[in-house]
């Protein structure tokens, strides 16, 4: 064995590749530059006399720097690997002539593609994603998000952001009310097309998509915005109340409803509030108390119809078995709800189940024929809201017939 | 024989200037200023007299003066200069209560204008989209400035009482803007970085400066009394002003604003009032059809157009993504309008609002300066 060629593999134990400290040996004979050959050439002066010994020592100083460099680490590695330069150098004198040495070039992030084929890559994602027009369709998106950035939109009084809900949070809601509820509308045209309108709904769900359904329901059928009215805690709430606004939605006082219904929108209202939304699975479909009226008097009041709304289906999406009664107080909110699946599954509790909802409009209740001061009658606001109640209650009852499940 | 009028709180900016402009005025014979301090810049013709209206020398003013008209100004929003909250109250309410006093006893007098705030509304996330004149708080202010507002007002209103014959006018103005108005939400709106409560957007309306110096020389020369919300039209979210603005944002909960607030305000960076936190969070409206109806007058900028002019004066911090789509859209194609945008049959979002050339302006102007 003493006699053997030995043909080094590898880096011999010496920091190799990798390092960055200095080139590998085996860089260093490919790259054949005159930079670094000067260095060796120092190197190697004081490195003779140690590496003097035969080759047997060298072979075994071989295998314990490998040993020892794969258990304790790099650090020794130079200290043991002082014999690996006359191996190395033995086998850099023997290559092959006919090979011309291999010459490396400053390569950069982009190097070898060229722009113009960048561009043509680009060109087709572009088609891809906008389609043919891609160009009109891209700087139309730019003007969108320049116009955004640099504050240039409107917004109401009442801070309903126009281009954003209708761009945003319309384009989000739009797939889950098609997709996931698989939402049949019915009696679109007791929507009035233009003009005030008081929509009156029931309302349930534990939170309150329903409201978002309707809103998104009677964008894309009416081609109208519903600017809903909501109760002080959603704008007591960060980020909830920003959201509110932007998408239309102002403070349920009596001040603001009809400031909104002499302005000509389309305002709606969820009488029962709290009790509606957070009732127990047990009492789904029963409507509760209509609240104080105050929405049937602003109607009186402006002389706009009221369209009673009646919503099958948002019952279901989270079926309420529990309350904790005693955190809710302390979170300051109406209740904590919880269903077969929210705490339960954490996070995955907060998907609703998909049941089919259907919405129907009701026949508008015209409030225009009513005298002065029948807004300030409570009997007859009392009599208008039952019968409000009675006919959402009835088209609840109708449509429930109808649905062959919950599901389907 | 024209007018003599009184004008108090000249020192300050608004006050001198509103009381140049009345100097000017053909209708307008004599103008007297009426301050603790002397202005500091140039009152043209009108004649200061240095008198504090917390003790009663002002009675012998408007006596020996003949004056049959004082406008009330000297309301001050943050005690800066003048001392501590105790001085600022005093200057506040005790000063109202001696000018009331003595506009009380004289017989010359006739129109009495009060420049309040529609700070007294508060701000709360229980309010109303806009507030009218008979709308009270929904919360009944318990310190600073708008509890002072509120007070003064209610002496006013008990004034109106005891002297039916003389017009009393209340003008509830919006947050005055101006290149040059110095007021707690124009130190705001000029911090470099603006600190804004995490997950609420302000509504805010303003009035323009000059609009203000127009309002009270309007109620001046008008006989109407009343109370008047007085405000640009239009409303733009606080979020949108900061960006139109193109100053940076940084959000925090709301604890943590007023605490960076009393911070500047402590090493005298801005004038930040404890209110203004709430404005900040909430924002106000409020309704001007009042102010058209019966006291016709017509503001001649929008709110939109008051920030415009406000960000001429002021160096741009931010704008950095702006910039970097200005330049991609300049690579494609021009649109022509956005056909995404209006909808059929959508109510079309208050157009007044909407000006982007006034905004194109002012940036124009911001980056020239």
């Amino acid at each position: 064995m003493g006699d053997a060629e030995i043909i080094p593999i590898g880096t011999r134990g010496r920091p190799g590749r990798g390092t960055g400290k200095q080139p590998s040996s085996a860089a260093r004979n490919l790259a054949g530059g005159k930079g670094p050959a000067a260095r060796p050439a120092t190197r190697r002066t004081p490195d003779t006399d140690e590496a003097q010994p035969t080759d047997v020592a060298v072979d075994r100083a071989e295998d314990t720097a490998v040993d020892r460099a794969e258990t304790s680490g790099v650090q020794d590695a130079p200290a043991a690997s002082s014999g690996a330069p006359t191996a190395g150098d033995t086998s850099a004198q023997q290559p092959d002539p006919a090979r011309p040495a291999a010459r490396t070039r400053e390569r950069h992030a982009r190097g070898g593609i060229p722009a113009a084929d960048l561009m043509a890559a680009f060109q087709v994602a572009a088609r891809e994603v906008f389609g043919e027009e891609w160009e009109v369709q891209l700087a139309r998106f730019l003007a969108f998000l320049r116009r955004r950035v640099t504050g240039d939109y409107s917004v109401d009084e009442y801070g309903f952001d126009q281009e954003i809900s209708q761009r945003f949070f319309m384009a989000a809601l739009r797939p889950i009310a098609d997709k996931w509820f698989r939402i049949e509308v019915r009696g679109v045209e007791n929507i009035p097309s233009e003009g005030g309108a008081l929509v009156v709904s029931n309302h349930s769900g534990t939170v309150p998509v329903d409201g978002l359904m309707t809103m998104v329901s009677i964008h894309d059928h009416a081609g109208r915005f519903l600017r809903p009215l909501g109760a002080d805690l959603v704008f007591k709430m960060p980020i909830v109340s920003t959201m509110a606004r932007k998408g239309g939605a102002t403070l349920a006082c009596n001040e603001d409803a009809e400031r909104m219904l002499r302005g000509g929108e389309l305002v709606g209202v969820w009488p029962e509030g709290f009790k509606g939304i957070g009732k127990p699975y047990s009492e789904r479909y029963k409507l509760q108390r209509f609240g104080r009226g105050g929405f049937v008097s602003a109607a009186i009041r402006t002389g706009v119809p009221i369209v009673p709304l009646s919503v099958v289906g948002a019952e279901e999406i989270y079926p309420l078995v529990g309350n904790i009664p005693s955190l809710a107080r302390l979170l300051g909110v109406p209740y904590i709800p919880i269903t077969p699946t929210f705490p339960l599954l954490g996070p995955l509790g907060l998907v609703p189940l998909p049941s089919k909802w259907l919405l129907e409009f009701g026949e508008p209740i015209r409030t225009d024929e009513y005298d002065e001061g029948a807004a300030d009658d409570p009997m007859h606001v009392f009599n208008v809201t039952d019968q409000v109640r009675e006919t959402i209650q009835q088209t609840l009852y109708t449509l429930l017939m109808e649905r062959e499940s919950v599901f389907r | 024989m024209g007018k003599v009028v009184l004008v108090t709180g000249v020192s300050r900016d608004l006050g001198r200037k509103f009381a140049r402009t009345l100097a000017a005025d053909p209708d307008v014979d004599r103008v007297i200023g009426v301050d603790v301090v002397p202005p500091r810049g140039d009152i043209g013709a009108v004649s200061f007299v240095r008198a504090d209206i917390r003790n009663p020398v002002i009675a012998k003013v408007i006596a020996k003066e003949d004056v049959d008209t004082v406008v009330h100004m000297s309301v001050i929003a943050t005690p800066g200069t003048a001392g501590g909250r105790n001085t600022m109250k005093e200057l506040n309410v005790i000063g109202t209560m001696q000018l009331l006093a003595a506009c009380q006893r004289s017989a010359s007098l006739q129109h009495l204008v009060v420049k309040s705030t529609t700070t007294v509304y508060g701000a709360s996330s229980r309010d109303p989209a806009m507030f009218t004149e008979d709308m009270q708080p929904r919360r009944a202010p318990r310190s600073g400035y708008a509890k002072d507002v509120a007070e003064i007002e209610g002496y006013v209103r008990g004034f109106a009482r005891r002297r039916p014959d003389v017009r009393v006018t209340t003008l509830r103005c919006a947050n005055v803007l101006g290149p040059d108005v110095v007021s707690p939400l124009t130190s705001y709106l000029r911090l470099p970085v603006v600190p804004t409560v995490l997950g609420y957007d302000a509504r805010l309306q303003v009035l323009h400066e000059r609009d203000l110096y127009r309002v009270l020389q309007h109620a001046v020369g008008h006989e109407v009394a009343g109370t008047f919300n007085i405000a640009g039209d239009g409303i733009l979210m606080l979020s949108q002003a900061l960006r139109r603005l193109q100053r940076p944002t940084v959000s925090m909960p709301g604890f943590a604003v007023g605490r960076v607030g009393n911070l500047l305000r402590q090493a005298r960076v801005a004038d930040f009032s404890p209110e203004q936190l709430g404005f900040l969070t909430y924002g106000r409206g409020v309704d001007t059809t009042r102010m058209r109806a019966e006291l016709g007058f017509e503001p001649t900028m929008t709110t939109a157009e008051c920030f415009a002019d406000f960000a001429t004066t002021l160096t741009p911090t931010g704008g950095r993504t702006e910039r970097v789509l200005a330049t991609l859209a300049q690579a494609l194609p021009e649109v022509e309008g956005d056909p995404a945008a209006p909808l059929s049959g959508a109510p079309d979002a208050s157009p007044a609002t909407r000006r982007p050339r006034a905004v194109a302006a002012a940036r124009e102007g911001a980056d020239h300066g």
